[in-house]
């Protein structure tokens, strides 16, 4: 037996000690996914109990070294644990952008003490963190940002705003750029790490057009943040804020397209019918399907191509903003289908039948993916400009 | 596996690029089309490629060739795309070694070790109206004598008239069966036409062609699971092919916007081109990954392999036409000159794009493997 098919043995073996039957059900609403953090509440035990296992193992953040709350498995490993994952259904034990976002930046910027202190509170779930980038003035042009960090002796005092913080409401900690030099654009950021209970924080959510909330607009007025408090060096956020968006776009990526190797067409042959030769009964709309199958079949590969490539250094650095756009324009089109397949029945926004409206607020919501952590234009700016290599981009 | 390519993989690639690009770049097709060369392809090209072992590299080394897979083989048909060669490869080396090999028999024996060796080049009769319908095969095989006499036509058969085999699909009784039928078979005629990307593809007749029993590839009636891996073979040469054709178009292309001025600017600077070049960029790499996975799949010998290598020539087929079609556009009033290479790359992406089912054929099938 290869090292691989051992370790594969093995892994299955934990699963099916370690993963409760209830966490092998689909995703139904938003309690089932669990973000951690002080303010969660578990909604069974076997949440919590999947948590508290995977944790253990080092299996909520498998591929970070063990010292910070990893399993330290090689790239491959990871693959052969994700598989194994998907064979059972088994959900996942702690989504958070501890994980996805904050993590990566403080493996490659945090000192040897951050990351064992943060690092291990990520992969515990005990703090959920979240991401202070954009302003009200600040969207695509980021680097603008305003919100203000006045050095104050041993520590900063913070002002200013930021807007579409996600679960800024439910988070613990945020991480957030702050200019600490007005005279120096791009080299005049800090990366700071601070708590959402500091005196002059405060959180709004904002109504989006889906009818959720799930973004807020967060204030600070005159926080007090020591400055120990930062990640890389004082001024020098903008690297972090770079290197971290080029995972937030690896993230929306992989996300984006969603799903399996589900078709689409297959999923609404009951729905809107079959003809006699077992054809969907509506030919441009099949036509549309199967070409959106195509591509997202297609962008699948991809997925696999790239994080095999990202993993081992192979990719090009710029290549999850071309990740991000494709995935993201092609997540807009899956929900167009739907909402097409769904017909009229897809327009209903409340009822029970519909899960209240679960396809049009989904629709509604994927229409920020092409905008968030980057809009298709500036992906494609920097596609054109850091991997095609064209002048003046 | 990773999906992308290994140490060995690498390697060939860095033996084959360079090859390929010195003896075979672009102005080897304009020779041959300008001399109207009646081969369809040059034999001392095919000889050198012969050096390398390339004709049998997906021959099983016990028929004297490589043993390599899919991927291997896509590997040079990028380079051959690349560098729009006209070339043998696909059609005998992919395709006719990729059903001789799942047969095994009589014909493999006879076959397989002059592929290998550069003796042979077979052609693949399946075809018979403008589109692809492999599942409406009307040429008929019937039991004559000890063998069979075959009956019916067939069209685009890619170097039909210098084939010194044709592998023949026909309905017999009970099914298909395919047969390997040699070049100075009586009642067997190729007339050969010149395509819009200059290659040579033949109508076929089979007037009454009599073949021994043991022509049959496999076993009769059960040359449907042969037909299968033909196709699926071809199809997936035919994508990562058309991948070197998207690719060379793009590189070209995008080289072009770094060098023309207009209105005291590169043209590259336009954001409203930088925009396409970079929307065309991600659907090559898509692409490729799709060819690749496709191309890992059927050397895995995955159940998977079917859909995926309809998404992959479907995938391929999109975005190479992208590519030559935002090609020309971008190259302006010279990129429908005839001096400039870009209108090359969109003749020989057109005549690929059609060869063993276009987009459409392969969207259909992608839907109908779903259930709808």
């Amino acid at each position: 037996m290869s090292d691989q098919d051992a370790f594969r043995a093995e892994v299955r073996a934990w699963l099916e000690a370690n993963c409760p039957p209830e966490m092998r059900e689909p995703v139904r609403d938003e309690g089932d996914v669990c973000w951690g953090g002080r303010k969660w509440v578990f909604k069974n035990d076997a949440q919590k109990q999947w948590l508290e296992a995977c944790a253990a193992k080092g299996y909520t953040v498998p591929d970070w070294p063990k010292e910070y709350g990893g399993a330290g498995l090689t790239p491959e490993q990871t693959k052969i644990l994700k598989q194994e994952m998907k064979r059972i259904n088994a959900r996942s034990p702690l989504d958070s952008f501890g994980i996805w976002m904050l993590g990566p930046a403080l493996l490659k910027f945090g000192t040897e003490e951050q990351k064992v202190h943060y690092l291990n509170q990520i992969a515990r779930g005990e703090i959920r963190w979240c991401q202070g980038y954009s302003e009200p003035g600040s969207g695509s042009d980021l680097v603008s940002l305003q919100t203000l960090g006045e050095d104050n002796g041993d520590h900063w005092v913070v002002n200013g705003s930021k807007i579409w913080t996600s679960y800024a409401d439910k988070a613990d900690w945020i991480f957030c750029l702050v200019r600490t030099d007005k005279a120096n654009k791009y080299q005049g950021i800090t990366f700071m790490l601070f708590d959402m209970e500091s005196k002059g924080v405060t959180t709004k959510p904002i109504l989006l057009i889906s009818g959720n909330s799930p973004f807020c607009e967060t204030f600070f007025d005159d926080v007090e943040v020591p400055k120990t408090q930062f990640v890389g060096e004082i001024n020098r956020g903008w690297d972090v804020a770079k290197y971290l968006l080029g995972h937030e776009r690896e993230m929306i990526s992989g996300g984006g397209a969603g799903g399996d190797m589900v078709s689409i067409g297959g999923t609404f042959a009951k729905a809107i019918g079959k003809n006699d030769h077992g054809e969907l009964d509506d030919p441009i709309l099949r036509a549309e399907m199967a070409a959106f199958d195509v591509d997202v079949f297609a962008y699948r590969a991809m997925g696999e191509r790239f994080m095999d490539m990202w993993k081992t250094g192979r990719a090009h650095p710029a290549s999850s903003n071309m990740m991000k756009y494709v995935g993201t324009e092609l997540n807009k089109r899956r929900h167009e289908l739907v909402m097409s397949g769904g017909g009229s029945e897809a327009l209903e926004w409340d009822s029970p039948e519909t899960k209240g409206g679960a396809r049009p607020r989904a629709w509604l919501r994927t229409k920020a993916n092409s905008i968030e952590g980057g809009t298709s234009e500036v992906m494609l700016n920097v596609i054109a400009k850091r991997i095609l290599d064209l002048p003046g981009a | 596996m990773p999906l992308y390519h290994n140490d060995d993989q690498a390697m060939l690639k860095d033996s084959v690029a360079p090859f390929v690009a010195e003896q075979a770049p672009v102005s080897h097709l304009r020779k041959l089309r300008d001399e109207a060369d009646a081969t369809g392809f040059s034999r001392d090209l095919w000889a050198q490629f012969t050096e390398m072992g390339l004709p049998g590299m997906l021959v099983p080394e016990a028929h004297g060739g490589l043993g390599m897979g899919h991927m291997e083989a896509g590997i040079v048909l990028e380079e051959i795309g690349r560098n729009l060669t006209p070339s043998p490869f696909l059609a005998t080396s992919v395709g006719a070694v990729a059903a001789l090999a799942k047969a095994g028999g009589t014909q493999a024996g006879r076959w397989l070790p002059a592929i290998a060796g550069g003796e042979a080049i077979v052609a693949l009769a399946i075809d018979e109206g403008a589109k692809h319908r492999p599942d409406r095969i009307a040429t008929t095989a019937t039991r004559a004598g000890n063998g069979f006499r075959l009956d019916g036509k067939k069209s685009f058969v890619l170097h039909g008239h210098v084939a010194d085999m044709s592998i023949v699909a026909a309905k017999t009784d009970g099914g298909i069966t395919l047969f390997a039928v040699p070049k100075d078979a009586k009642g067997l005629t190729a007339d050969p036409r010149r395509l819009v990307d200059s290659s040579l593809a033949s109508h076929v007749t089979l007037d009454g062609v009599e073949v021994d029993a043991d022509a049959v590839i496999g076993e009769v009636d059960a040359g449907g699971d042969i037909l299968d891996v033909l196709l699926a073979a071809t199809r997936t040469g035919a994508a990562a092919e058309m991948v070197g054709v998207g690719q060379g178009a793009m590189d070209m292309t995008v080289n072009y916007l770094k060098e023309r001025k207009q209105f005291g600017k590169l043209i590259g600077e336009f954001q409203a081109l930088q925009h396409r070049a970079a929307h065309l960029y991600g659907e090559m790499e898509v692409a490729r990954a799709t060819v690749m996975k496709a191309q890992q799949l059927l050397d895995e010998g995955s159940e998977g392999a079917k859909l995926m290598v309809s998404v992959a020539k479907a995938k391929a087929g999109r975005a190479a036409n992208l590519a030559v079609r935002e090609g020309v556009q971008m190259h302006g009033g010279i990129g429908m000159t005839d001096e400039y290479d870009i209108g090359l790359y969109m003749k020989r992406d057109r005549a690929l794009a059609e060869f063993m089912g276009d987009v459409h054929y392969h969207i259909d099938q992608v839907a109908r493997m779903n259930g709808y």
